[in-house]
């Protein structure tokens, strides 16, 4: 019973682990029905947030509510109200479909009266409807993924969570399982996504990015990618690609820059003014510049921007 | 590398079964001297049998494979002398701290003290782990721990090295020093195969060799492979994806719709002349939109049509 229509409201939620704080005081909401994404690097504070959301773990401060249940004062409710489906899909192996599709609908204590209708409906989404009784370890991964969400959601719970998804199955599987997803959505099943994966965080409405436990930006994808880089973004082709990195970490205009292929992407403040900047440092340095030109960054160049800009070298801090 | 490129690794129609499934079919690539290739496709593509295979740990069925001149198949002993392979789950010791794992690989591989102080100080330092030297591997994270596997294989500076998934779990800002580490050992002219599942870590490879259910689909580089997909993709942003989707479903020349979280891809040929049409459609049936642009298209892409094209091509 969300007494608004966000399913998920999180307000200056901390969790601190003797001196050191996992969680720094994250504020957001979740509409009903929406599909938002929440990303960081290992470390950032991800699972302690979602073993928070799940009622596994009691937050230091700030508050929590899940399906409009507080996660501190009633995790059983909460955990009641949710799915959890993590990338190693909880599965039985040497169960049958049917088998597993049973033993987790005990799990969740689905209704005797409801209990068929359920099972038609996970084996009718999961495309496995006359395969009931293979055994599930002899499944393509593209099945077994979806009679994993089946299953974690047998319940109707109105808030899912799920923990990289469709990490390493194909793509065809993968857009089949988030089409599923999004069905799921327009149904007003809220659907909470942690991941690193930017194939990912592409198919959510909104995105959280976390860097050491706080918020670093928030919005649609393609909103993030106009607006959250912190400059504009360089491809350059160049020969010695090795030796031209190192040479621009001490350029004046060059905020940061990666090896990208055959290329560099380079994070300028203002692409027009610093091509001929960049081309003439480089070539005053030995570096021959072929192709110099202003591109899109994607989420990962966004990511990345925002993450390292946060931690300055300290990165990958465990 | 202007010159005509060497072949560090050479498999021609490389197979092996496992029971009733035909792991990895008749598989046939190069991988030139001094490059980083990318052996790219979904778990059960077949990516890790032949790594396996490449490293002499498992006998091929049928084909042939060379690494570094030598004959994988018949002389796996010898051919392992010539590479470095890292698998999935490196064998790092948890119990024993970063600089005493580097020790234990070093002492394996007989390189000597001094050697292995020179080369362990710069594998660290462009891993970044210069300050974790003391701490225990198993007190890492995943992203570091991945590091130090690959600052223990390469320890013994290996011409070749055969790296499966190297980066799966392991966060962007960490993929990110995992690759500057990879561009700086090719640009000392050491030759990388990398396994990996993600799609858009291909485009950072040189070269690619895309693999579905043991057979190679196409193998360029990324440039061209996107260029061979023939069509543009169209990026539209709307709050009301679904609804998008459906008006565009039967639109002529579209060959592929994918929605996303703010939107759709649509994959169609001639994309930027039909903007205008698309754009007084979705008006029409007052589809709220936002933008309409032209896209470069992803490898995914160029999977997903192949793959659902059929057949295998082998241009």
């Amino acid at each position: 019973m969300p007494e608004d229509n966000n399913s998920v409201v999180i307000e200056n939620l901390v969790k601190r682990f003797g001196d050191f704080v996992a969680v720094d005081r994250i504020s957001l909401a979740v509409r009903k029905g929406e599909v938002f994404g929440f990303l960081g690097p290992n470390g950032a504070g991800k699972s302690t947030t979602i073993r928070m959301l799940c009622g596994l773990l009691k937050p230091t401060s700030g508050r929590a509510r899940v399906a409009g249940y507080d996660v501190a004062r009633d995790p059983e409710l909460v955990r009641q109200n949710i799915g959890y489906m993590s990338q190693k899909f909880s599965l039985y192996n040497d169960l049958t479909v049917v088998e597993n599709i049973r033993l987790f609908a005990g799990l969740y204590s689905v209704p005797a009266n409801v209990l068929k209708e359920r099972i038609e409906w996970a084996l009718e989404m999961s495309s496995l409807k006359g395969r009931e009784h293979l055994i599930t370890a002899t499944l393509p991964g593209g099945w077994k993924q979806r009679l994993a969400l089946g299953c974690a959601v047998l319940h109707q719970p109105p808030v899912i969570f799920l923990d990289e998804p469709t990490s390493g199955v194909d793509p065809i599987s993968r857009r089949q399982f988030w089409d599923l997803i999004h069905h799921m959505a327009e149904e007003d099943v809220t659907v909470f996504v942690t991941t690193h994966y930017m194939e990912e965080a592409e198919y959510c409405n909104r995105l959280a990015m976390i860097s050491r436990g706080a918020v670093a930006a928030l919005g649609a994808p393609s909103e993030l990618k106009q607006k959250s880089m912190k400059g504009e973004l360089l491809l350059v082709e160049c020969e010695p690609l090795g030796q031209a990195v190192e040479i621009l970490q001490s350029a004046p205009d060059v905020i940061d820059a990666g090896v990208f292929g055959r290329a560099l992407h380079l994070v300028v403040r203002d692409a027009t003014a610093a091509i001929p900047q960049v081309k003439k440092y480089l070539s005053d340095h030995g570096v021959t510049v072929g192709l110099i030109e202003k591109i899109h960054p994607s989420l990962e160049d966004v990511f990345v921007s925002l993450t390292s800009a946060a931690d300055t070298g300290k990165e990958w801090k465990a | 590398m202007q010159e005509k490129p060497q072949s560090a690794i050479i498999v021609e129609g490389l197979t092996k079964s496992f029971a009733n499934v035909r792991a990895v079919d008749r598989l046939s690539f190069e991988v030139h001297t001094g490059e980083i290739f990318g052996l790219v496709g979904p778990d059960g593509a077949g990516k890790t049998t032949t790594l396996r295979m490449l490293a002499g740990i498992m006998p091929a069925d049928e084909g042939t494979a060379r690494v570094a001149d030598v004959d994988v198949v018949h002389d796996p002993e010898n051919a392992k002398r010539q590479l470095s392979y890292m698998p999935q789950r490196f064998g790092l010791y948890e119990d024993l701290t970063v600089n005493e794992n580097i020790r234990f690989y070093a002492d394996l591989f007989g390189v000597s003290r001094t050697e292995r102080e020179d080369r362990s100080a710069l594998l660290l330092q462009a891993a970044g782990m210069r300050e974790f030297r003391l701490r225990l591997a198993g007190k890492l994270s995943g992203g570091m721990k991945q590091k130090l596997s690959l600052v223990c294989a390469l320890i013994h500076r290996p011409k070749i090295i055969l790296l499966d998934e190297p980066t799966t779990g392991v966060d962007p800002i960490s993929r990110r020093d995992f690759w500057r580490i990879l561009y700086e050992l090719v640009s000392q002219g050491v030759t990388i195969l990398a396994s990996t599942a993600y799609l858009d870590e291909a485009e950072r490879c040189h070269r690619v060799a895309l693999l579905h259910q043991g057979r190679l689909f196409f193998c360029d580089t990324p440039k061209n492979l996107k260029a061979r997909l023939g069509k543009s993709v169209l990026s539209i942003t709307s709050s009301e994806p679904r609804r998008l989707r459906a008006e565009l479903e039967n639109v002529v020349g579209i060959s592929s719709l994918v929605l996303t979280g703010d939107g759709l891809h649509v994959v169609v040929e001639n994309g930027v002349s039909r903007i205008p049409e698309f754009e007084a459609r979705l008006k029409g049936a007052s589809i709220p939109f936002d933008t309409i642009q032209q896209v470069t298209p992803t490898i995914e892409d160029l999977f997903v049509h192949a793959v659902g094209s059929g057949a295998p091509s082998h241009a």
